[in-house]
């Protein structure tokens, strides 16, 4: 047995390898990229494991159901908000179900460290009836992928397995086992099960359904739900909160615990549960999913519940040690020092010399002669020209939504209606509302600001770029004149914002590309 | 036997190299561990930081909590102040005293050090002169885990060997730089805490390791160098006023 330093992503990555791999798929997002990295990197040469990024997670998704489909294993990995990019694919592979076995790992982002918003991936996995393990550590995050797999093959069905930012960025050593060998190449021939048409969908669904009691069978009996009865307080620790749990109580604890890693809840173990406490606190990082459940709509008598809903545990944000401990109702521990307070904040910035910090001064100066400009824009390096001293972009929403808000904006009678995108975003969500204000003809300006990489992930590959960008652009319907190339560097700064303003003149739809290679790729490819 | 420590810096300054070498001594030692780190938007020149455990029992959460850090570990000195809450009543600092300025308000440094002084329980080292005296001001980083070591529960040729991997890919040059810059850094840990069990105030302590020649500092000359300057004031003055650093072994053998 080996025992390796691994990042809960990595733990990921390495079992789906030993569960006998034979594609990865995912867009890179923090807090998951390192999922694919890592396989990428392990697996690189062996020529073994069919490891690119795609252009956006539904991409990635339905590679992944392709891979299925063929009889292969395929794990697809990104971040929570990834799966609503996903999410036509996925909660329709769990009405196909699946053939070879099919693992989605996603990372949430309780606390929102490099997110827009902090949703559950446990509600996706219950809105679409499939199975769901939450590791409380690396080891687990091992062990599962492997269980995850067999699983997914066993059932038929499409396997969840949620991280959270802590797990998935904490590394700690994990014991390996003996790879299991890829499947063959063995496509499925249940046409009907794969085809839904309304006719075969609902017997399809109708199977789904049927699936139901077994999974819940499999919660039940499952390992990684551990019930243990003691005295009449309660606790319900789901996934890495039971390590924050753990962490506040010493052996000798009188506590009665359910400590959750596999879904669909329980009821079986909790009913047991609850029938022998009459307090009842619910630990959970994101969403108070497991805690609503069992209050239902009206609570339950005779036994108080506490969490999230009820104010023991803040609504909102990542769960930690300290949380629990004054959920516990635990003296806080005596400290060397009090915090700090107003201390000078250290926020992140773009780098000294990034071609971005060229583009938007070039941008700030062409939007001057107009009253209050704002600028839509998109999720990358770029979005940190919200702060000082640029304060040059004045929105972000979801991946691409910079181009059809600025649309919206234009189609309300807003001027000047200017997008600003990176280059990989474009290809990840731009080039449709693209084609779609080209086709209106809407007086929109767009940034591509193409730098030739994933720079705010670690400089993974961009799909759109350099010619390729331009063929793109153009084949959207972009006329040439109106497409223009700027190279955003200090010296070319009035030249820039030339064009800028003769674009911003024109009614119609302009692409101004913005073009100067990432420093931080020109770095990692030195090095 | 449990450590808990919090690592702390700027974006950039090569935090997780720090985890890297500590995780593995630990691993090597046998020990538990568990390391959260800041991926993403952070490292683009935010406070990042990196809870570091490990011990010969379990270890439960990725967070140490609030209260029960043993050591905070910082390549720059403002960045200790955003976590010494972490730290227990008997927890100590590392920190470099070189500031990271990379925001308009950047405290006072001398106020810094002066806060630092107050709290009292620090090893101070000043890690880009350090660097530099070892070859190249990026292995500050390893200038701050020399001068942690002695904190830490590794014999030196272990956490030596993890410096020597994490840098193996990038030539035998940077190796050696950096094996140079953790050696130094453990030299001037020991030396600034001779100094200052030996009675010099904090503040002048962190003033005399600027003067001292780095390549030369030996830890043994700590004690001397206290009694010395507590004999002769004028000794410290004078060595403050000089152009140039002196060799450590000067107090031995006034010029
Ligand atoms: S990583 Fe690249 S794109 Fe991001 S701030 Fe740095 S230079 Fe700019």
């Amino acid at each position: 047995m080996q025992r390796e330093v691994l990042l809960g992503d990595e733990a990921v990555g390495l079992g789906a390898i030993h569960a006998g791999l034979s594609g990865v798929y995912g867009y890179p997002g923090t807090p998951s990229t390192e999922i694919f990295e890592f396989v990428e990197q392990r697996t690189a040469g062996s020529g073994g494991v069919h490891a690119f990024w795609s252009t956006n997670e539904k991409v990635a998704y339905e590679e992944a159901l392709g891979m299925s489909w063929a009889g292969k294993r395929a794990l697809v990995c990104m971040k929570h908000v990834g799966l609503n990019v996903a999410a036509d694919a996925f909660m329709n592979s769990a009405v196909t179900g699946t053939n070879g076995g099919l693992v989605l790992a996603v990372a949430d982002d309780p606390g929102m460290h490099s997110s827009q918003n902090e949703q559950d991936s446990r509600v996706y996995a219950q809105f679409a009836l499939i199975p769901c393990f939450e590791p409380r550590d690396q080891q687990e995050c091992y062990d599962m992928m492997i269980e995850a797999f067999d699983l997914s093959e066993e059932l038929a069905l499409p396997v969840m397995v949620r991280l959270v930012t802590r797990l998935a960025h904490s590394r700690s050593g994990v014991a390996t086992r003996e790879p299991r060998p890829q499947n063959a190449l063995h496509p499925t021939r249940e046409i009907r099960k794969w085809t839904l048409l309304p006719s075969n969908a609902r017997v399809q669904y109708r199977h789904l359904i049927d699936k139901q009691p077994e999974l819940l069978r499999r919660a039940e009996n499952s390992v990684h739900n551990r019930l243990t009865l003691a005295g009449r307080r309660g606790v319900i620790a789901c996934g890495i909160a039971n390590n924050y749990f753990l962490e506040n109580v010493d052996d000798g604890h009188d506590l009665s615990v359910l400590s959750l890693a596999q879904y669909p809840v329980p009821a079986g173990r909790i009913r047991r549960l609850v029938e022998h406490v009459d307090d009842l606190l619910v630990l959970e990082d994101g969403y108070p999913v497991v805690e609503n459940m069992v209050r239902g709509l009206f609570g339950l008598d005779g036994v108080r519940i506490r969490g999230r809903m009820t104010g023991e545990v803040p609504r909102t944000g990542e769960l930690n040690p300290d949380l629990v401990r004054s959920a516990l109702e635990l003296p806080p521990h005596a400290t060397a020092h009090q915090p700090s307070p107003s201390l000078a904040g250290r926020p992140p910035a773009l780098c000294k010399g990034c071609p971005h910090t060229d583009t938007f001064r070039a941008l700030n100066e062409a939007l001057s002669e107009f009253e209050n400009p704002q600028v839509f824009s998109d999720i990358g390096c770029y979005t940190l020209a919200a702060f000082p001293p640029l304060e040059a972009i004045h929105s972000c929403v979801a991946m691409g939504a910079s181009i059809g808000m600025a649309a919206g904006a234009a189609h309300a009678g807003y001027r000047p209606a200017v997008a600003a995108i990176g280059d990989s975003t474009f290809s990840h969500g731009g080039i449709t509302p693209l084609l779609s204000a080209v086709q209106q003809g809407v007086n929109l300006k767009v940034i591509v600001l193409d730098n030739g990489t994933v720079g705010m992930t670690g400089t993974q590959r961009s799909m759109s770029t350099g010619d390729a960008l331009d063929h793109i652009i153009l084949g959207a319907g972009v006329a040439p004149e109106h497409l223009r190339i700027i190279e955003p560097t200090p010296a070319n700064h009035a030249a820039n914002v030339q064009i800028l303003r003769d674009e911003l003149a024109w009614d119609g739809t302009s692409v101004i590309i913005a073009r100067r290679t990432c420093l931080e790729a020109i770095k990692r490819k030195a090095s | 036997m449990q450590t808990n420590i919090i690592l702390a810096g700027v974006g950039g300054q090569g935090i997780l190299s720090i985890a890297y070498v500590i995780d593995n001594a630990a691993l090597d030692a046998g020990f538990h561990f568990k390391q959260a780190e800041v991926h993403g938007m952070a490292q683009r020149g935010g406070a990042v930081q990196s809870h570091l455990r490990y011990g010969d029992g379990p270890i439960h959460s990725d967070l140490v909590p609030t209260g029960r850090a043993d050591l905070v570990l910082s390549v720059e000195p403002l960045e200790v102040m955003r976590y010494w809450h972490y730290l227990s009543p008997d927890g100590w600092v590392v920190a470099s005293v070189t500031p990271y300025v990379n925001i308009p308000d950047y405290p006072e440094l001398d106020g810094l050090i002066e806060n630092l002084a107050e709290f009292g329980r620090v090893v101070l080292v000043d890690s880009s002169l350090i660097a530099r005296a070892a070859g190249n001001l990026r292995a500050q980083n390893m200038v701050v885990v020399g001068a942690a070591a002695p904190l830490l529960h590794f014999p030196d040729s272990t956490l030596e060997k993890y410096v020597e991997m994490l840098f193996a890919g990038k030539g035998q040059k940077t190796v050696d730089v950096n094996i140079r810059a953790f050696r130094l850094g453990r030299a001037a840990g020991l030396f600034f805490r001779g100094l200052v069990d030996g009675g010099l105030s904090i503040p002048d302590a962190v003033r005399l390791c600027r003067k001292i020649d780095p390549a030369t500092v030996d830890p043994a000359h700590g004690p001397a160098w206290a009694a010395a300057i507590h004999g002769d004031r004028q000794l410290l003055e004078q060595v403050l006023a000089g152009e140039s650093t002196v060799p450590c072994d000067r107090v031995a053998a006034p010029a």
